[in-house]
């Protein structure tokens, strides 16, 4: 793996050595990321990335900075991979951040200058930012019964105490060296997480345990879809009943607009939505457990209804519901059913009738 | 009634005539005496324009020396003189002895002052600030008098409380005027110091030499050009107030109402006489003193329905747009100046004219919003800008088509100093104080007009400057990033650094050749 990373960054900058001899105006091509570049592939089930590329070429006093910079991440990067160490974005940044001689012109001039960069040449170079050796946040714990390897040290999920284990943001290098269970469910609340991870869930129904805690990282996106595909495992994915919740899984599923170009490394297109979902709240009663919706949920629910990947009918009636309904309801609102139902009633009968949302 | 015990009889016994002196000694505020900092700029700004007003008037470049010295805490020593043509002797009391008095009240023509209380009213302060009598050395050319004069507050005459002649063997002619009065000295945007750099900024013909408590200060003349002299011109129908217009019948000496009409005002032929008697009922020939009230009414109105030409604009003295740039050019260190002179114009029938003045870039602050001068009749105002005409117009005019920032209210954004003179026989002020123009729509549109075209003009200048800078820029940045370039090609390919530096090198020069040649090629054709 580092051997292709290497080998993709030696090829930029050979292309750009090339037209310097050649005395052209060397440039980079960098694939464009932006919604209008942005496509949605029934098929595959992914959002990807069009086919629109920017140049950037060097004698362009518009570009002639960001040329520059892309060439000095790119050759950080190689040293890193080189070197086989890792390192975060704001580490990379202070690596990089110096002041031009004879002027008062920095490389670059705060970490939002160089993050950018960073994605682009991903883009460039079609690799995944950890590849790079470049770590992004860690967020997101696991449980169940399975072994894995990481630098070296045997981890097994099952025996990590009640926090479970926490998700690397490099998820390349790890091994999976023994898994046994029949499903993954991918929980986005820790606390609820933890509920189901008290209540033995995942010994008695044999499944592995994932909690996003919000928005999902990297990390946890590739672990996902690494144990789908890998290990040939269903994914379910339980959030609120809010229109930022079942985002949540639509990330998890078909990819993020923001990292399109990472949509077929990150994506799980076999991801299906367990709950919650506003049709539960009916059929289970709950509707006093339930909170009022606020002006930005209906907002984003209105954005979404347009959302290509969600223009299955299930997903128009779910949002069209919410925008009727005016309200949404968090998945600890099951408790109110009694602290085990959820473990013993409504997931056991969600997964036995395989009651689920594309 | 509270007090039972007071009858008609005793409030008749206390009620008498108010003196002008003693209205202003209640009323200091309303002449530029409110606070101390302010009183001590009021009465320089007083002798300094009576200073450049009597210099020039008789055809005298004026050279003026200014000096503050501070006695104590809050009091101060002012001492102002001129080369002008003095007063003669038996004039000199009443001119700085009684308010009101003057040469300036009864006439329609662009000038400085016009209400006769300018000095006057300074002494009077000076009087009851610090019960110290003025001294006024005067000289025509022959005998120099120095009185020492006070203010009888209830009678509105001077009292003279010493006199001394002299013999004047250097023929020397003008006013020294030596006064002492409480005040507090700063130096900022509203101060003696700024008032003097801005006289001289509209007096390019002045020299003026300031010794303030921190130092002196020369104000060199840039030319011995005489402004052109203003004309007196009789009040036109639409710009007089029904006030003016009952003192103006009161005081005529035409025996009928055509006469008067035609006589005492302009552009009134004798067929828009007779068409005013018409509308407003008056029998044309009529005596004009013995008008009554309604018949006056009806008058007044009438003026304003009946079509006469606009008033004779060539009367006004205007700086021009050569002494705008010279004066701005020898008080402000910029790098590029323009002006505008506008055409005159009319409002309410008095006629006025607009020039504007930028001076741009040089050692101007940068990321500030635009400093405003402001200028009537060439006497700088430093107070209530945001209440001003001329602010209104700089606010109101779209920086943003001359490249500059500028946000909604705002004055624009840059390096820059915009002068603003508006001249006229009447400065409709928003107050007595004297210090913001009112916003009469066609001053406005007058003063965006000038505004606009030297934004032009300098957008222009400014466009240059950034095409020359780019062109500049271009090479350096390019330049500063080839060492970093090669090195990280090294790092990613091996290949050797020196070799890619020169062959950057090489097409870095070609192509900033190349695009010089293209610009120079296309001339203007390029794009913005």
């Amino acid at each position: 793996m580092a051997k292709e990373t290497k080998k993709r960054l030696e090829q930029l900058g050979g292309k750009v050595v090339d037209e310097i001899s050649k005395k052209e105006n060397p440039s980079i091509d960098i694939p464009i990321r932006s919604l209008a570049n942005t496509v949605y592939d029934p098929k595959t089930r992914q959002i990807k990335l069009g086919d629109k590329v920017s140049k950037r070429y060097f004698l362009n006093v518009a570009h002639a900075k960001s040329f520059m910079q892309t060439l000095l991440v790119a050759a950080a990067t190689k040293e890193l991979v080189d070197g086989g160490a890792h390192t975060s974005l704001r580490d990379l940044f202070y690596m990089l951040k110096r002041t031009l001689p004879n002027s008062e012109e920095n490389t670059f001039d705060d970490q939002s200058e160089s993050d950018p960069v960073i994605v682009d040449l991903e883009v460039a170079l079609d690799v995944l930012r950890e590849q790079l050796n470049l770590n992004a946040d860690i967020r997101g714990r696991v449980v169940g019964n399975v072994t894995v390897e990481d630098r070296g040290d045997e981890i097994n999920w099952g025996k990590m105490g009640s926090g479970g284990w926490a998700i690397p943001s490099n998820m390349e290098e790890v091994k999976f060296n023994k898994v046994k269970a029949d499903y993954i469910l991918v929980i986005e609340k820790n606390a609820a997480f933890e509920r189901l991870h008290e209540d033995k869930f995942w010994q008695n129904q044999n499944c592995i345990l994932v909690t996003t805690q919000g928005q999902a990282a990297r990390g946890t996106r590739r672990l996902i879809q690494r144990l789908s595909t890998e290990h040939k495992l269903p994914v379910y994915v339980f959030t609120d009943a809010d229109s930022y919740g079942w985002y949540i899984y639509s990330v998890i599923k078909f990819g993020s607009i923001s990292l399109a170009h990472v949509s077929d490394r990150l994506g799980t297109p076999n991801a299906k939505f367990l709950g919650l979902t506003l049709s539960d709240i009916e059929e289970f009663e709950l509707e006093k457990f339930t909170i009022k919706a606020e002006e930005v949920d209906l907002k984003r629910a209105e954005e979404m209804l347009k959302y290509e990947w969600f223009q299955a009918p299930e997903w128009q009636r779910e949002l069209k519901l919410m925008l009727q309904k005016k309200y949404k309801a968090e998945l600890e609102s099951l408790s109110g059913k009694g602290l085990k139902f959820v473990t013993e009633k409504y997931l056991p009968k969600k997964i036995k009738n395989k009651e689920f949302l594309p | 009634m509270a007090d039972k015990n007071v009858t008609a009889e005793d409030l008749a016994k206390k009620m008498r005539e108010v003196s002008v002196a003693e209205f202003f000694e209640k009323n200091r505020h309303l002449l530029g005496y409110e606070n101390p900092s302010k009183s001590l700029l009021t009465i320089v700004k007083e002798l300094v324009d009576n200073s450049l007003d009597a210099a020039n008037e008789a055809g005298i470049g004026p050279t003026i020396k200014i000096s503050i010295k501070q006695l104590e805490e809050d009091r101060f020593k002012i001492t102002a003189e001129d080369n002008g043509p003095g007063i003669v002797e038996e004039k000199l009391s009443l001119a700085f002895g009684k308010l009101l008095y003057g040469s300036k009240f009864h006439r329609l023509r662009q000038s400085r002052g016009t209400q006769g209380i300018g000095v006057s009213g300074a002494i009077l302060y000076c009087q009851l600030t610090t019960g110290k009598a003025t001294k006024v050395i005067s000289s025509t050319g022959k005998a120099i008098h120095e009185i020492e004069l006070m203010i009888d507050v209830m009678k509105n005459e001077p009292k003279i409380i010493s006199h001394k002649e002299e013999k004047n063997p250097d023929k020397w002619h003008g006013i020294k005027i030596v006064m002492e009065a409480e005040g507090r000295y700063t130096e900022g945007k509203q101060s003696v110091l700024e008032y003097i750099k801005q006289s001289a900024v509209a007096n390019p013909n002045a020299k003026i030499i300031y010794d303030g408590p921190n130092g002196k200060t020369t104000f060199d003349k840039v030319t011995n050009e005489m402004p052109v002299q203003p004309q007196e011109i009789k009040p036109h129908p639409y710009g007089v107030e029904i006030g003016i217009l009952r003192r103006m019948i009161s005081t005529s000496s035409s025996r009928n109402m055509t006469g008067f009409l035609t006589s005492d005002f302009s552009r009134v032929g004798r067929g828009s006489a007779l068409e005013m008697c018409k509308v407003a009922k008056i029998d044309a020939g009529k005596k004009p003193q013995i008008l009554d009230h309604s018949e006056t009414e009806r008058l007044y109105k009438a003026m304003q329905t009946v079509k006469l030409m606009s008033p004779p604009t060539n009367v006004l003295s205007p700086l021009g747009e050569k002494l705008i740039e010279e004066g701005l050019k020898k008080e402000v260190e910029a790098e590029f100046f323009v002006a505008v002179s506008r055409s005159p114009a009319v409002y309410r029938g008095n006629p006025f004219q607009v020039e504007v003045g930028i001076a741009y870039g040089g050692k101007l602050p940068l990321d500030s919003t635009a400093q405003l001068m402001r200028f009537a009749n060439k006497v700088p105002l430093l107070y209530h800008q945001s209440d001003c005409a001329t602010a209104e117009a700089v606010v109101d005019t779209d920086w943003k088509r001359y490249g500059f920032s500028q946000s909604s209210g705002s004055l624009p954004q840059g390096p820059m100093i915009v002068l603003i003179h508006f001249a006229s026989v009447w400065v409709p002020y928003t107050s007595e104080g004297k210090q913001a123009i009112a916003d009469y729509p066609e001053i406005i549109k007058e003063m965006k007009l000038a505004l606009q075209e030297a934004g032009r003009r300098l957008s222009i200048y400014v466009r240059n400057k950034n095409k020359m800078r780019d062109k500049h820029m271009r090479r350096q940045i390019f330049e500063r990033y080839i060492p970093e370039v090669a090195e990280s090609l090294h790092k990613l390919t091996g290949k050797d650094k020196k070799k890619i530096i020169e062959e950057l090198e090489v097409i870095t020069k070609k192509n900033v050749k190349l695009e010089e040649e293209k610009e120079n090629g296309e001339g203007n054709k390029e794009e913005a």
